[in-house]
């Protein structure tokens, strides 16, 4: 266990030091490429519980809005403040919603899911205060008083980024090896023994959706400063859509899937759009089709199979 | 079981590798990226005909063949090599194709967007990179009122004038104007279109009276329901900023149930589908261009060798988005020559900035001031006129121009506030 904190912690240092020196483009698509893994980390504890969520744009696009509206309103720039806020309003709003969709499985709790975040979604196009449908730019970020300037600006976002994803992958990684972790599997496989095992499978589901909603939200965020523009495009399902491709991709096995999922996909996507600006999204789609032929598990699996010498 | 896992690391480290590694620039060389919609809905009306222009455009600078005063060899004698990007995938992902644009590739200034959510994210990453970025078609004011930008410009005119002179037209058009209903997108250029649109008219006409104004979905495709409401409350005029598919959905679906018998369509960007659907558009419709381009650009030499290379390369007359990139990369073309005369060898960027602001030139669709928005802002003048066939051809009767000074709000003020204020400093003939 402590083992594997070290690991991630060395591995946060080495991606900081490591974007000291990387090309600005580079640090801005590992930024968003984390954001986003933030986002599949939250989505892959409820995939192991059997729930696929259609509808986690709502978190992503509410952080993000969130960041903006108080940085505008509120005359704060304090990074951590307002990631802060992101987080306790995605969870406050989690908490309501999360009530009614807990009692739903499958399609209908992927359903559910989309039609709250396209609600959110209608809601923002009206707004004529926020944007409409255009968005508006946020404030640039600062931390406790450290104005970035020019160069320095992408390298804050990704700095938020990599020690949010430190922390949030050591909660995650010890998370999947708790009681309440498995417990996500035996949902999947059988809620009526979780029950007689004398479980909530009720409080099982609730609980990680709340913390999907709060890692949702805390992506949204951190795009929101990296980007300095939100729209509400965020909250459409096509993001909550990708965003299940990032899971199938990366895989749901272990903690690190979402994270290699979300930069690959960035990658590929980028690569896509620069090799064949006509036909990028039949890149995206073939790959995904080879991974999920041969990778079923996601890229992960690779990784597997070298560690513990698993065959396929 | 190690070898594919070592293939496949050694082929990511390849990718990252060659990623990294900075491209080899040609000296006489002048990378343009060229950003517009290659795939979506706003591909057919916008993106391609853009493209194709840009595309036309390019090969004829780096021949010289363009009539004078652009017909120096490429841009200040490099020859231009386009870099094109898709501009789908939203905001955020165009912010960081942008970087992609100038730290990967190396361009040398950035031509492009169409959507206006992209027009607000983008600037940003120009100044903080310091390239050159000509935004030449989306339309949202809030551009250059919310911000104040260095390295940014934008050769097409706002949205304001759209609506602005459309409130003019229909009052020249209509002397006993009562009512104008409006069917527009629930997006912020339909948003935007409308309020503008309404609000001008107010100004003009106080007791005008809106029986209906409907907000159907981008790309709904299927307007039954509005179409119905549109004709129980029935009105003179019936304004809409719709586009593309929609556009073409909304009149094949209204002329089929008689909508446009006794009211009268104002389509403000409908030059971008006059000749696609000739034979749909009710004669006597209104046709905005969002400026004085396609069939209502002025009698020049450089319009007429664009229309005759455009129609005889893509068989089709160009649109208004196709002038409007060719408006955009001439800008640009000549505030870097112009800047090139003041320095000797190549201008820096800084160079071209200031030889950009206040720029004024002629284009395909005539004059071009970059007056507005601290000289980053073009304003043109703005054309409607309507719908006729004219021995089975497109053509357009009636037409009116609007001076710039007429339509666009004065350098300090913004646009909304100054339509809510009746437009003061307005200078109409």
């Amino acid at each position: 266990m402590k083992y594997a904190t070290t690991m991630i912690v060395g591995a946060g240092i080495a991606l900081l030091a490591a974007g000291l020196f990387m090309p600005g483009w580079l640090t801005f698509l590992l930024t968003l490429a984390f954001a986003k893994g933030l986002v599949v980390m939250g989505l892959l504890l409820l995939m192991r519980a059997g729930l696929v969520s259609f509808g986690q744009g709502l978190y992503y696009c509410l952080g993000a809005y969130c960041v903006g509206i108080a940085g505008d309103y509120f005359e704060t720039q304090n990074a951590l403040l307002l990631l802060l806020l992101a987080i306790v309003v995605c969870v406050a709003l989690a908490a309501v919603i999360g009530l009614l969709l807990c009692r739903y499985r499958d399609i209908f709790f992927a359903m559910f899911s989309m039609a709250f975040s396209m609600i959110l979604y209608g809601v923002l196009v009206k707004s004529s205060a926020f944007g409409s449908s255009d968005g508006f730019n946020v404030k640039p970020p600062l931390l406790f008083g450290w104005t970035p300037t020019g160069e320095s600006g992408p390298f804050l976002a990704y700095g938020l980024a990599v020690v949010a994803l430190v922390g949030v992958g050591i909660f995650v990684w010890r998370y999947l090896r708790s009681p309440m972790g498995y417990a996500g599997e035996a949902v999947r496989e059988n809620e009526i023994r979780v029950e007689y095992l004398g479980a909530s499978v009720r409080r099982i589901i609730y609980t990680k959706y709340l913390l999907a909603a709060a890692m949702a939200g805390l992506g949204g965020g951190i795009t929101a400063l990296a980007a300095g523009h939100i729209d509400p495009e965020m909250a459409y399902w096509t993001t909550s859509g990708e965003f299940v491709f990032i899971a199938l991709m990366g895989g749901v096995g272990h903690a690190a899937g979402p994270v290699i999922g979300a930069v690959l996909f960035e990658l590929l996507r980028t690569y896509a759009f620069q090799i064949s600006p006509y036909t990028w999204q039949m890149i995206l789609g073939i790959a995904l089709l080879v991974i999920i032929l041969y990778l079923p598990k996601g890229v992960w699996s690779l990784v597997e199979r070298v560690t513990k010498g698993k065959p396929l | 079981m190690f070898i594919p896992f070592a293939k496949k690391s050694a082929l990511v480290g390849l990718l990252v590798a060659s990623a990294v590694a900075q491209p080899v620039l040609a000296a006489d060389e002048y990378k343009l990226g060229l950003v517009t919609f290659l795939s979506g809905g706003a591909a057919g009306p916008f993106g391609v005909p853009a493209q194709n222009a840009a595309n036309l455009l390019l090969e004829t600078l780096n021949e010289g063949a363009l009539p004078a005063p652009y017909n120096a060899k490429g841009i200040n004698g490099r020859t231009i090599k386009p870099i094109y990007v898709d501009e789908a995938g939203g905001a955020t992902k165009q912010s960081s194709e942008y970087r992609n644009l100038v730290e990967r590739q190396g361009v040398d200034a950035v031509v492009g967007y169409i959507s206006s959510g992209d027009c607000l994210a983008v600037p940003a990453v120009a100044e903080e990179l310091k390239t050159l970025t000509v935004l030449f078609d989306c339309g949202t004011p809030r551009v250059f009122e919310d911000n104040s930008f260095k390295y940014v410009f934008r050769t097409g005119p706002t949205t304001t004038m759209d609506s602005v002179a459309a409130s003019y037209y229909i009052k020249d058009i209509f002397p006993n104007l009562n009512a104008v209903s409006g069917i527009n997108q629930n997006y912020s250029f339909g948003h935007e279109s409308w309020a503008d649109f309404y609000g001008s008219l107010k100004g003009l006409q106080a007791d005008i009276d809106v029986p209906t104004k409907q907000f159907p979905k981008i790309y709904a495709g299927q307007y039954g329901a509005e179409i119905s409401a549109l004709m129980v409350n029935s009105a003179d005029v019936i304004h809409s900023s719709f586009w593309g598919g929609d556009m073409e959905a909304f009149l094949l679906q209204g002329a089929a149930r008689g909508l446009f018998e006794d009211q009268t369509a104002l389509l403000t960007t409908g030059e971008s589908a006059m000749y696609r659907l000739s034979d749909q558009i009710p004669e006597g419709t209104i046709l905005g261009g969002r400026g004085p381009f396609g069939i209502y650009a002025p009698d020049n030499a450089l319009n007429r060798w664009f229309r005759d290379a455009y129609s005889k390369r893509f068989g089709t007359q160009p649109t208004y988005p196709a002038y409007k990139m060719v408006q955009g990369i001439l800008g640009l073309k000549l505030a870097t020559e112009q800047a090139a005369a003041k320095v000797s060898g190549q201008p820096t960027t800084e160079d071209v900035v200031s030889a950009f602001e206040y720029l004024e030139y002629e284009g395909p669709g005539g004059k071009v001031s970059m007056n507005m928005g601290k000289g980053h802002q073009a304003s043109m003048e703005m054309v409607y006129g309507r719908y006729a066939l004219k021995d089975g051809k497109p053509a357009v009767t009636d037409v009116r121009r609007y001076a710039a000074e007429c339509v666009n709000p004065s350098d300090d003020m913004p646009a909304n506030e100054w339509i809510e204020k009746g437009m003061p400093g307005a200078k109409c003939n």
